[in-house]
């Protein structure tokens, strides 16, 4: 493992990537990039940076285990339940005035807040009326989610957050259990598009009502949070929704002011006329 | 030796039993302190926690959103269920990645992160606590030239974090709570511009 990775290293290892495989990670927040591929060393017995570079370079399926490694991919369904409850409570019965919804979950990882946003539709009864656009980075990622498949330990802690954000139906009619599984019941992904798309480089791609994009931003630095905000303005249609993290903040962001806030403590703003 | 007023961060870390001693150095916290402060504690997730609140009726302890500039004189709490990592520029990045012994935040990655940043310009102080969270990052300030302490582990309710650290490297010195107010009060004497 290579404990601690120059800045010139760093530097060097992004613009490999860059230039051999067109993945811009340039304006990632620094201090964790390092330490996950510092990690991606121990993970692959490397010791030495050269060899780290000289892998990059020549391996291509090397690179697709580091980007499926050095991603952050963790995740939970109904996440920060305050959250949920607010979405539930003042935001889905706004959009049920539109005859077709446009979702867009923005590094959705392995799904479970998608699954988690299925089911709040579901029970507003708008489902059949929505399309959710689920996009991440990470191929493998987008795999998983399609699947619908979670480790059924994980249901417990779920299944209370789904209780905290006001769920008031038996969440195990959600998903079938199967040994050591849960997977979520095919039907509440019948309007669930999954597919990749890259924040740095890639473009709009269509108009939403509602862009969720949790957790991510804490990822980027604040040039690339700026620049990301500025095409989710473009992705949005007039009065509509972008929620963030409840730790990130558009407080640091030009684009600012062209959002007001609908519920701060939840990080979820509006976009305006 | 490394000169005191150079110092660009305090980080203190904690977990089982660190909280009245936590609460006795927030107690004598020496008014105006130069340095920024990143406190990480391990706490419960999914918990509404008053922490800060609980630490101090008199010094605000505000939890940091994501990218925020550490300011000196301000008080830092490590929001529950995220990594803090501090960023050469000063600003704080969070992090939901992995659990790192069994903790979010983990003690470690803040020093490991402030070291990186800061180099000699870092305190690390590890309190009491039950696990090894916290021994490898001091460490790591210990070797970037930076200043580490720990809780004299004589003092400590639990003594295996503190105990972990000096058994793993040198250069950490030990102190007592008291000693710590002493020097902290030292600290913020030399910072003064």
């Amino acid at each position: 493992m290579v404990e601690e990775i120059s800045n010139a290293d760093f530097t060097d290892l992004v613009k490999i990537i860059q230039q051999r495989y067109g993945y811009d990670f340039t304006d990632y927040a620094s201090a964790s990039l390092k330490r996950r591929f510092s990690r991606f060393t121990g993970y692959t017995g490397i010791d030495n940076i050269f060899d780290l570079k000289h892998r990059l370079l020549n391996e291509t399926d090397f690179f697709r285990e580091m980007i499926r490694y050095i991603t952050v991919n963790v995740t939970e369904m109904f996440r920060d339940p305050s959250f949920y409850k607010v979405l539930r409570e003042q935001v889905i019965p706004r959009l049920a005035s539109y005859p077709s919804i446009k979702i867009w979950h923005a590094g959705c990882a392995t799904g479970e807040e998608v699954y988690s946003m299925a089911i709040l539709l579901q029970e507003a009864g708008l489902l059949d009326r929505c399309r959710i656009y689920a996009t991440d980075l990470n191929e493998a990622n987008l795999e998983k989610a399609e699947s619908g498949i979670i480790a059924l330990k994980d249901m417990k802690d779920y299944t209370q957050n789904y209780m905290q954000s006001g769920g008031i139906h038996d969440f195990s009619n959600y998903y079938t259990a199967r040994y050591d599984n849960a997977i979520i019941h095919p039907s509440l992904l019948r309007n669930v598009i999954f597919f990749q798309h890259n924040l740095v480089t890639d473009q709009v791609f269509n108009e939403f009502q509602l862009i969720c994009c949790r957790n991510v931003f804490i990822y980027f630095n604040r040039t690339l949070q700026e620049r990301v905000v500025k095409l989710f303005y473009e992705s949005l249609t007039s009065l509509g929704y972008l929620a963030l993290g409840i730790k990130e903040s558009l407080l640091y962001n030009e684009e600012r002011i062209k959002f007001e806030p609908v519920n701060l403590a939840n990080k979820i703003f509006r976009r305006k006329v | 030796m490394t000169v005191p007023h150079s110092y660009r961060i305090l980080v203190i870390g904690g977990s089982a039993g660190s909280m009245p001693v936590l609460s006795a150095l927030m107690e004598a916290w020496p008014v105006p302190f130069h340095i920024p402060v990143v406190l990480v504690i391990h706490r419960l997730k999914n918990v509404k926690s008053e922490l800060g609140v609980l630490l101090s009726d008199h010094i605000q302890i505000t939890e940091p959103e994501d990218k925020e500039q550490l300011l000196p004189g301000h008080i830092y709490l490590a929001p529950q269920n995220y990594h803090l990592l501090i960023e050469a520029d000063g600003t704080i990045s969070l992090d939901y990645s992995e659990l790192i012994n069994f903790s979010r935040p983990s003690i470690d990655l803040s020093f490991e992160s402030a070291a990186t940043a800061f180099g000699s310009a870092v305190i690390g102080i590890l309190l009491s606590g039950a696990n090894k969270d916290g021994a490898e990052g001091l460490c790591r300030i210990a070797a970037a030239g930076g200043t580490a302490i720990v809780q004299d582990p004589a003092t400590a309710a639990f003594n295996t974090m503190p105990q972990a650290a000096l058994d793993q490297c040198a250069d950490i010195q030990s102190m007592t709570p008291d000693q710590m107010i002493r020097y902290l009060r030292n600290i913020s004497t030399a910072n003064k511009r």
